[in-house]
């Protein structure tokens, strides 16, 4: 008990330090881009919100394939936790790129690909969290969720390619693509570092949100 | 396998005579492809050349509204009764009543979607029947989509409260891409180009279909035990 408490403390804090250290590589080290200024730096927000968004979907599929498998409830849990905050970073994805979109492209909202995927996913996941609040017993609200998360999961690859073929604008993967990456060394650096500080955040609010999810199971019978 | 065949097939046959003796679902929904089209006609105008610039949308748009309608309701007939017990201990894989009330979904579609065609080539004085092959070859493979998770979500949502409310909100989102490929197929088809033109939408609708329909035989017995 005292150990779990420990560790989620450590976590928040390196959690903490790495955003510090993630604002200061933003702002003081990675140089003014030349074409966009000083608006480009929402990326080191906007970007490692979403990877995030999608490291935390991935485990609401794990979870509830754990779930229909195993039928304990720490995954059930684990699925909760992570839609939750996945749902958050995504809604911070959309609005950061929407800001950011103003000024670069003239636009808060526009149809293209990404943004119309990325919209769509948001949707999904608020009704797995709405569906999540309509049933009071543990066991069927698990399963129920569960056959959303993973039907969510599944259609993920089908929704990015029916988008993508249906429009598209946004710039194409510049990290994860095949070709060796065109970006500056100090905005990767920048990136990485944002990067990490949003995985630990995440990695807090999993631990949090779980340990608050087991203290309902418990207390409420 | 036959026994699992025979299974879908007695699950098919039950709510078909259901609907027959009760016809409670196929004449309201009958009813409710027309006053869409109502709908349709006044919110766009008398202008034609906008009836036919939105006509694949038009088209999916009364077919989804129609599905929500007819999904929702796919398990609630056995709420009652102890129906859903039943349903519970019969014997076998319980994937044969998912893809036994799935089949009977599709045929509740195909009747809607024949109606609607119908009814769009008389007030809009449209002619289908050129395109007639490529059109069915579109409405089967996206109301398959539409059909398998409808079909999934229906049996998840029928013991919840505000399941009228929280079907669609689960539903639309999920059936963003059969949407999207369907409309994309049917402007195509309905351009008068040939079928292969839509290719890569048919490609994508079917492997949509295939992922949704291995999701929902997977995992619903699951969602049945209620």
């Amino acid at each position: 008990m005292a150990a779990r408490e420990l560790a989620s403390r450590v976590l928040g804090c390196l959690a903490v330090l790495a955003i510090i250290a993630g604002l200061g590589a933003a702002f003081g080290y990675a140089p003014r881009e030349a074409v966009q200024g000083n608006v480009q730096r929402i990326m080191y927000l906007h970007v490692p919100a979403v990877l995030t968004a999608y490291l935390a979907f991935a485990l609401v599929f794990v979870g509830s394939v754990g779930y229909l498998l195993t039928r304990r409830a720490g995954w059930d849990r684990l699925a909760l936790a992570a839609a939750e905050p996945g749902v958050l970073f995504t809604g911070i994805t959309i609005a950061s790129g929407s800001i950011w979109g103003k000024p670069t492209w003239g636009t808060w909202w526009t149809w293209d690909a990404r943004l119309t995927s990325t919209a769509v996913l948001f949707l999904v996941y608020v009704g797995y969290l709405l569906l999540r609040g309509m049933v009071d017993e543990p066991d069927r609200r698990a399963r129920a969720a569960a056959v959303v998360g993973i039907l969510g999961a599944a259609n993920m690859p089908i929704v990015h390619f029916s988008v993508k073929w249906w429009r598209a604008l946004h710039q194409p993967s510049t990290i994860l693509g095949p070709e060796p990456s065109p970006i500056a060394a100090p905005i990767a650096v920048a990136l990485l570092i944002n990067w990490i500080a949003f995985t630990l955040l995440f990695a807090y609010l999993l631990a949090a949100r779980m340990e608050i999810a087991r203290l309902e199971d418990t207390h409420a019978g | 396998m036959s026994g699992y065949a025979r299974r879908v097939w007695m699950v098919v046959w039950k709510d078909a005579l259901t609907e027959r003796r009760s016809k409670e679902s196929l004449n309201v929904l009958v009813f409710f492809s027309l006053l869409l089209l109502f709908v349709f006609q006044f919110a766009l105008g008398p202008e034609r050349a906008r009836v036919e610039a939105a006509l694949p949308g038009l088209l999916w748009l009364g077919f989804i509204l129609s599905g929500l309608l007819a999904f929702g309701r796919t398990f609630l007939v056995e709420r009652e009764n102890d129906c859903w017990e039943g349903l519970v201990l019969t014997p076998g894989d319980k994937s044969a009543i998912y893809l036994g009330k799935l089949a009977g979904n599709v045929l509740v579609m195909i009747v809607v979607e024949v109606v609607l065609l119908a009814l769009f080539a008389v007030f809009f004085a449209i002619d289908f029947t050129p395109v007639l092959p490529g059109l069915a070859a579109v409405l089967s493979l996206g109301t398959l989509g539409l059909a398998s998770v409808g079909t999934l979500f229906g049996a998840v949502t029928a013991q919840m409260r505000a399941r009228e409310l929280l079907f669609p909100v689960l539903l639309l989102p999920a059936v963003v891409p059969v949407l999207l490929a369907s409309v994309s197929a049917t402007q195509t088809v309905l351009s008068g180009l040939p079928l292969a033109d839509a290719g890569a939408w048919l490609k994508l609708l079917a492997a949509a279909d295939l992922v949704y329909l291995v999701v929902g035989i997977l995992t619903f017995e699951f969602v049945l035990e209620g």
